[in-house]
This record gives C-alpha cells, structure tokens and sequence, in this order.
C-alpha cells in the first residue's frame, strides 16, 4: 500500500530502514493536510489524555451511589446529569473511555500479530500453506463477525476479557489478507535474495526482514477497523455480554439508562454521544489514510 | 425438424454453457465456506467452560450415571465424529430443543424469521432509494457544499451506534411526538388478530382486509426500519459516490460531454448504466449488513424477529439455539455473496 510512495521517497537504491522512514515521512506530509483526518486525531489524543488523566478530573467517583440525588437532569453541579443509583454520568462517561481504549488497546495488540503473521506465512511460503490460510481468511470474511463475536461470547461467558476475545476472533482476516499481499512484493525483492544467499533461515527472513517492512501497512489497517471494534464492542455492553454492571463501559450505561429513558434521557443520551464521537474520529483518521494512501481518490 | 441445431438454439445453449460455468467457481467456494462455518459453530459449541454433561447430571452424580449421559449426548466418541453427528444434524434441520421456548429450534426460527426479513426489506428499500441518488448527488457535486454535508451524514450513520439511534428515536418519535407506534411489531390489542398467513404482518393485515391493522404495524415498522435503513443509506451511498467518481472521471464521459449530450444524459445513462452491476453487489451486502443490525434493533425495539431471539438464546446461554440461529444468519450471508457473485460474473461481460 505505501509503496507507491517509497518510489517518489528515495531511490531503490537505499537500504530498507531508510526508505521506511522516508515513506512514513512523505506519509505524514499528505496526511497532515487533510482537514478533518487531523481533527479526529486530536479527539482521539484528547480521548486518551482524559482517559489518563480520569481519576484526577473526574469530579465524584464513578462508582459512588447517592440515593438522595438519583436522576438529576444536567446542571452545574452535574454536567450529564445523575443515573438511577445517584451517580455523576460525566465522570462515569471519563471512567468509560479508559475501558472503551482499553478494549480497542486490546483487540488491536491481539489481532495484529495474529493477522500478520499468518498472512506473512501465507505470503512467503506460498503452495498449499498459502492456499490453505487464504481459505481460511475467505470463509471468515464471508460471515457476520458481529454474529459470530456474539456466539463466541455466549459460549465464553459475558465480560470484557471475553469480549476482546470474540471481537479479535474476528477481527484478524482482513489484516492477514493485507499483510500477504505485501509479503508478495516483499519476498521477490534483491535483499530478500541476498539474505537467503548468505544462508538465513526462513523464520530469520521473516521476522527480521519482511515483518518490519509489513508493519506501517499493517497499523494503518488496523486503524481503519477502531471504528467497527469500539462499535462492536459497545453493542456487546448493551446486550449484556460485554463488560459487566456496576463497572462504567459506554454500552453497557446505555443498556441500564434505557430502563428510566423516557422520563430520565440524559442517562442513556450521552454515553451514546460519546460512543458516536470516538467512534466518528476513528472513521475520520481512517478516511485520511486512505486518501493518503491513495491520493488518486478524493 | 432439420437435424441442425437452429442458430438462435445453439446460441441458447452457449447462453445456458456460460451461465453454468459463471456459477460453477462462486458454487464451489461458497460450498467450502459453508464447511467452514458449519466447523467454526461446531467449535463454538464446543468451548463452553463449563462441562455440558456436568451441567445436566450435576456435581452429585457418580461416575456411572456421568457416562452414561455423556455416551447419550455423543461426548464419548472421537471429536471429528462429534462433527459429522452436528452437521448431518443441522443439515436435517434437526437442532434440538431450545430451552427458553422449549420448542424445536427449527420451528422456532421460522415462527420468528419473516418478522425480520420484513424489518431487512422494508430497510433496504429506503436503503436503496436514498443511499443511490444521494451517492450519484454526491459524486456529481464533488468537492461542493452537498458533497460535504452528505459526507457528514453518512459518516454519521457509519459511526452512531445502531441500538443508541434507536432508543433516541423512541424518546423523540414516540414517547415525545406520539408520531410512531412504539415497541413491538403491532400494539399489544392487534396481537393475533389477524390470520398469519406469510408470517409478514403488514402483508397478513391487508389479505384480511384489516386496514386499521396495517396501518398500526405501519407505524410500529417505520421507526426501526427508517433507523436501519439510515446505516444502510451511509453505506450504500458511500459506495455509490465511490463508484461514480471512478466513471465521471474517465474520458467516454468527457467525450460524451463534447459529443453535445446534456449533463443528465451523461450521468444517468452512460455513468450510472456501468456501476449497476456493482450496485447489485453492494445491495447484497448491504443486506447482509442489516441482518447484523437486526440483531441489536430488534432488542430495543422488543421487534418478535430472529434478532431478539438471538439475544434471548444469548442471554440465558442457549447454545442449542444460538448455534442455530448463528448458522441461519451465516448462510443466508453466504448465499448473498454467492448471488452477488454469480451476478457479477453474468452482467459483467468482462469477468467472462
């Protein structure tokens, strides 16, 4: 995906770590200008600062119940108001998103190596192994993942770990598809010749030399699906199969504020808010990288 | 008759070769898919953490009585064998019984299932009619303020969390406006009033000739499936846009322009004549996208489809059902690809 880019970055001449970084520097320029790509950038390191920094800005604890002062609409006391057990919304909102990146944190480290090594294994050995994981990779691709994450949490039992769990189960494919195809024009380059000449292992050349050169692809996939996996995992919180009551996960406040929502909106109105803007930031960085990697589309 | 084939015959019978071996590759793979789904729900069965057998004989049980259930329930036999058992099974339509209804599984997800194909339908429907002109608007306005704007909205309805959508527009259509028809497929006193003829309520309304009926599971329609109809509007309209920056921008356009056709002309019958076939496949997946959605709006909306009875069979664990259930929706995913394939490979002269 980012080799279009190398070519006008330096000559073929240089070697692999150097063209790197000059890829991901001609990168960084093109992105830079996109507009709103930098605007959910700085949401989402705003996001992460706050969820940091929770336990010192946040003005009650999140788990505190209160009986005198349940359900109180938004005032200045309370900016999103109080739930049905009297606690502050807006500091549970802030605890929220330490387990809302927490979870895309998580499913990210889990399904990157996954995806990326069978799709480099798939890439680099070719022949029946290729054929074999791709096939694999198809059928996964072919089912309904938020189908498939939601029997596997059943069958492992609700909760955060398992959620991350079901969400990686089927969240690898796409990024082992990726990651073979860059393997593909990785493995027939000089240096890889070069180095099986002076007699490195297969497993050395894979890891030493086209993993490297896999992962900036492999990240920019990666964040291009944050958007789905905190969708996903805020629908298993409300279903109930995700992370667990009284703990302050995004879906699962909305799942409890839908009981008094009639009367009480502000209980499930704003942790749906702060689902839609993490998740609307993540989609604007994923926009910006696609134009970025392909500026031929605007 | 002359011996020799007529030459409109023989050009039937190319017609029909062709077709068959346009199907042929899709058939094949989707078969193999189909393996592959019917292994990965046999392995979901099978990776509960707590012992199935444990669970019906209980932790007083000697070991004897163990085994003896465990041999009725097939856990004795090798793992490969225990497959074969679940998939001759499951392709009886034999799933077992669920243990919320206590029913047949089977029968169970067919009482349930036209309730959601009409909630997908009526879905894509607005899907299609909104996502198509607002995508075609959109690439033809490119870079201008529509573009924009309908950028927004669908990257809205990209990023809004289906079920939160779905609450809000309770609180705002019906309990504020009164304006729609609130949980439920038909308010509680036009349940079972009707004959279930097709299992699709509005269509069973008005073969009664209940008009006041179908006009009540109207109202209780529009909200979920205007919601779900959105998030495929932002897809659709997504891919249509795409799609049509690739052709506005190639030269028979230009050339079509300078020829002296008008600009409408242009777009709808030399531009929009070539993305249909991709459109085709875009609808299937859209489908098969709604059927997800279904899952979650069907819970807020307490919607009697096979989505609530998925979360249902979910909830209490049921992993007879929630097998059942997840390999109805699998294949049905399959069988969209398979269709949108063989399409493809039909219409699109060039894939021959």
């Amino acid at each position: 995906m980012l080799h279009g880019i190398a070519e006008k970055a330096g000559p073929a001449t240089l070697p692999p770590e150097v063209l790197q970084t000059a890829r991901l520097l001609s990168f960084w320029r093109v992105f830079r200008t996109d507009l709103s790509g930098m605007l959910g950038l700085g949401v989402v390191c705003v996001l992460a600062i706050l969820a940091v920094l929770a336990p010192l800005i946040a003005p009650y604890d999140p788990y505190l119940q209160s009986l005198t002062s349940t359900l109180l609409p938004p005032s200045a006391a309370h900016f999103a108001g109080t739930d049905e057990l009297g606690r502050d919304v807006f500091s549970r909102l802030l605890y929220g998103s330490r387990t809302t990146l927490l979870i895309v944190v998580s499913v990210s480290v889990l399904v990157a190596p996954i995806g990326l090594i069978i799709g480099v294994c798939a890439g680099y050995f070719g022949g029946w192994v290729d054929k074999v994981l791709m096939r694999i990779v198809d059928i996964f691709l072919a089912l309904p993942s938020l189908v498939l994450a939601l029997g596997f949490v059943a069958a492992l039992g609700a909760g955060t770990e398992n959620a991350v769990l079901a969400i990686a189960l089927t969240a690898w494919p796409p990024i082992a598809r990726l990651a073979r195809a860059e393997t593909l024009t990785i493995r027939n380059s000089d240096f890889i010749a070069a180095a099986r000449m002076y007699g490195a292992s297969s497993f050395r050349i894979i890891f030493a030399h086209v993993v490297p050169l896999c992962m900036p692809s492999i990240i920019v996939r990666v964040t291009l699906s944050m958007a789905a996996v905190i969708l996903t995992a805020a629908g298993l919180g409300f279903l109930g199969l995700g992370a667990q009551p009284p703990s302050a996960e995004w879906g699962t406040m909305i799942s409890t504020g839908r009981k008094v929502m009639i009367d009480h909106w502000w209980v499930a109105a704003f942790p749906g808010v702060a689902i839609l803007i993490t998740s609307l930031s993540f989609n604007l960085i994923g926009d910006a990288l696609r134009d970025a990697l392909d500026p031929r589309k605007g | 008759m002359s011996a020799i084939p007529s030459p409109h015959r023989d050009q039937r019978g190319q017609h029909l070769r062709d077709l068959a071996s346009a199907a042929s590759g899709p058939i094949l793979s989707i078969a193999v898919a189909f393996i592959g789904l019917l292994i990965i729900i046999f392995f979901m069965g099978r990776i509960l953490p707590i012992d199935p057998v444990l669970l019906i004989v209980g932790d007083q049980a000697d070991a004897s009585t163990y085994q003896q259930v465990a041999r009725e329930m097939g856990y004795d036999k090798p793992l490969i064998q225990q497959f074969f058992i679940y998939a001759g099974d499951a392709l009886q339509g034999d799933f077992g019984r669920a243990r919320l209804t206590g029913n047949l599984v089977w029968s169970d997800i067919l009482q349930v299932f036209p309730a959601t194909v009409e909630l997908a339908t009526t879905a894509i429907v607005i899907g299609a009619l909104l996502g198509i002109p607002l995508g075609v608007a959109a690439a033809v306005n490119r870079g201008k303020a529509l573009d924009h704007i309908l950028r927004i909205v669908m990257l809205m309805g990209h990023s809004a969390p289906i079920f939160w959508l779905g609450l809000m527009g309770l609180i705002v259509f019906y309990a504020a406006l009164h304006w729609v028809g609130g949980s439920g497929q038909i308010s509680l006193y036009n349940m079972d009033m009707v004959p279930r003829v097709t299992g699709f309520i509005t269509i069973d309304s008005l073969l009664a000739g209940e008009t006041e009926i179908f006009w009540d599971a109207i109202s209780h329609l529009v909200l979920p499936a205007g919601i779900l109809g959105y998030s495929s509007t932002a897809f659709i309209g997504r891919m249509t846009r795409s799609f049509m920056l690739d052709q506005l921008t190639q030269e028979y356009v230009t050339a079509a322009r300078v020829k002296g056709l008008s600009r409408r002309q242009v777009i709808w019958n030399h531009a929009f004549r070539n993305i249909r076939v991709q459109l085709l496949t875009v609808l299937a997946l859209a489908y098969g996208g709604l059927l997800e959605g279904t899952v979650l709006i069907e819970s807020v909306f307490a919607w009697p489809g096979l989505g609530q009875y998925f979360t249902n069979a979910l909830l209490i664990g049921d992993m007879n059902a929630v097998m059942a259930a997840t390999l109805v929706i699998g294949s049905i995913f399959l069988g969209l690809n398979l269709v949108s394939d063989i399409l493809y490979k039909i219409l699109d002269p060039r894939t021959r």
